[in-house]
């Protein structure tokens, strides 16, 4: 049902593989809003536990297919239409969110990388903010993230030098969790998703969710919200094994719920 | 209790609960579904053990509007003589608080129905929304002259020219709704608002819901002498002896609702 994509359920695992590899898996329309479809399915499919994206060939994503643009293409459209909501899946999304950078992540292929809550990187693998390049600015939500990540000074530098961020440095910035490499990638990577999938997947959205309500609220309005959650976290099922394991000193075994 | 169609309704700790109940049509509004809202909440309004009634709906969505598989064949003397607004009407007369607990979509009529509610509490995700204009409409049951009311003018008729969805934030941010809680403990929020005041006077609730009332329609000077009216009444009221007697104590006021 997807032409641009793969979409993969391995051992509680949605693989989404951006699937142009002649173009560098480079974005149209049509993948935004396939991506954009697969990340709402693998959210509301209760056996997904964990969402790895990653790209098909030597690149993870070059960024917007600049072949079809042309002087008539209104940029800021594209953006509302078909990055905007596509990003806006992936922020909304309570289920873990892994980019695997297996090769470039240039352009709107490392906003995509930044829209998800794990960064791991082969080592041949690199991210760039090439927007500058061709005159314009980092965007889908590319900015947004970045700041984050790595404060004013970085974003700025990294956007403006438009750069080539290598594993070590990104490491060094906090953009990536783990470097992994070229020959085992593949494994690590869903190794790594393994590991995530095995953690109480609700805690795990509610972490996300609290993390975002930081950033618009008081801290009287935080203390309230992070109260509530806690409640819905004491109420899952993951919450009980964790007690009952801690008690019967074992390893809990945790089903998402 | 009377047996309702397109409604669920129970009853807990004081708390007359009214759930829209067509999950399937992420409950839209029809005819009968409207009156029976309202005759449900007569019926606690009467019923000396309801203090306050919450309404909420069943499944995804508190209501998508009104139906319109209903209303497509509608002409205007059918309407003028069906009169079916005058349903709405009755909302207004309820006396005791009417907590609006909303999630999913809040479009059209069920837009409208949250703005007939005195509290409004809503689940994260929440969209409200107008999207009349798109069907060659308008709202019908109090959406232009309640939402005015309460956002201005300017807002009012950005929302209902644009249909465009407002997300429960922003609702927040504008005094539409009283407060944004996660989906999961929406019902468990709603539950700890509605004990809240039901544990208020309720004599004290109802005529200051009824002096609130009347300052959105009275001048400043009208609305201040129905206030003063209201307040003397409530010195001929046991709970007001029993709530000073109390503060003088130091205790706990014992209220009774007389």
């Amino acid at each position: 049902m997807f032409e641009t994509i793969q979409y993969e359920l391995k051992e509680s695992v949605a693989y989404i593989s951006l699937n142009r590899p002649d173009t560098l898996n480079a974005f149209t329309a049509q993948m935004n809003h396939e991506i954009r479809t697969a990340v709402k399915q693998a959210s509301t499919d209760d056996s997904v536990r964990c969402i790895v994206l990653r790209g098909e060939g030597r690149a993870f994503c070059s960024g917007q297919d600049l072949s079809v643009i042309d002087e008539d293409t209104k940029l800021g459209d594209i953006l509302t239409d078909y990055y905007g909501p596509m990003v806006q899946q992936l922020h909304s999304c309570e289920k873990p969110i892994i980019a695997a950078v297996n090769g470039a992540a240039a352009g709107a292929g490392f906003s995509l990388a930044l829209a998800a809550d794990f960064r791991v990187m082969a080592e041949k693998s690199f991210f760039m903010n090439a927007f500058i390049h061709v005159g314009l600015i980092p965007d889908s939500g590319n900015l947004y993230y970045l700041k984050r990540l790595v404060g004013d000074a970085k974003a700025l530098e990294i956007s403006v030098l438009g750069q080539r961020i290598k594993p070590d440095e990104a490491k060094q910035l906090g953009l990536t969790t783990a470097v992994y490499s070229n020959e085992t990638f593949e494994e690590d990577v869903h190794t790594f998703a393994q590991q995530i999938v095995q953690l109480p997947t609700k805690a795990i959205g509610l972490i996300k969710r609290n993390i975002k309500a930081a950033e618009h609220l008081k801290f009287e309005d935080f203390l309230t919200y992070e109260a509530q959650s806690q409640s819905i976290a004491g109420a899952t099922d993951d919450h009980q094994e964790g007690m009952k394991a801690f008690a019967e000193k074992r390893q809990p075994q945790f089903s998402g719920q | 209790m009377p047996a309702f169609t397109f409604i669920e309704i129970t009853m807990d700790s004081g708390i007359g609960y009214i759930y829209l109940n067509r999950p399937r049509q992420y409950n839209s509004l029809n005819r009968a579904m409207v009156r029976e809202i309202v005759q449900a909440m007569e019926m606690f309004d009467r019923d000396e053990h309801v203090q306050v009634i919450v309404l909420a709906g069943n499944g995804k969505a508190f209501s998508s509007g009104a139906d319109i598989d209903e209303m497509a064949v509608d002409n205007t003397i059918r309407l003028e003589l069906l009169n079916q607004f005058a349903d709405w009407d009755r909302i207004g007369q309820i006396k005791k608080p009417i907590i609006g607990s909303v999630k999913g979509f809040v479009f059209g009529g069920g837009f409208e129905l949250a703005l007939c509610c005195d509290v409004l509490i809503a689940a994260e995700g929440t969209e409200f929304s107008f999207p009349e204009i798109n069907l060659g409409v308008m709202p019908g049951a109090g959406g232009t002259q309640r939402l005015t009311k309460l956002v201005g003018r300017t807002k009012a008729l950005e929302w209902i020219w644009s249909a465009a969805r407002i997300t429960a934030d922003e609702a927040l941010a504008y005094g539409v709704i009283n407060k944004v809680v996660q989906p999961e403990i929406l019902i468990e929020e709603t539950h700890k608002t509605a004990m809240m005041l039901a544990q208020k006077p309720a004599l004290a609730l109802r005529l200051i819901k009824e002096a609130v009332n009347k300052a959105v329609d009275y001048s400043l000077y009208e609305g201040m002498q129905f206030e003063r009216k209201n307040f003397y009444v409530l010195f001929s009221s046991e709970d007001q002896k029993e709530g000073m007697q109390a503060f003088v104590e130091k205790r706990q006021a014992n209220f009774k609702g007389r």
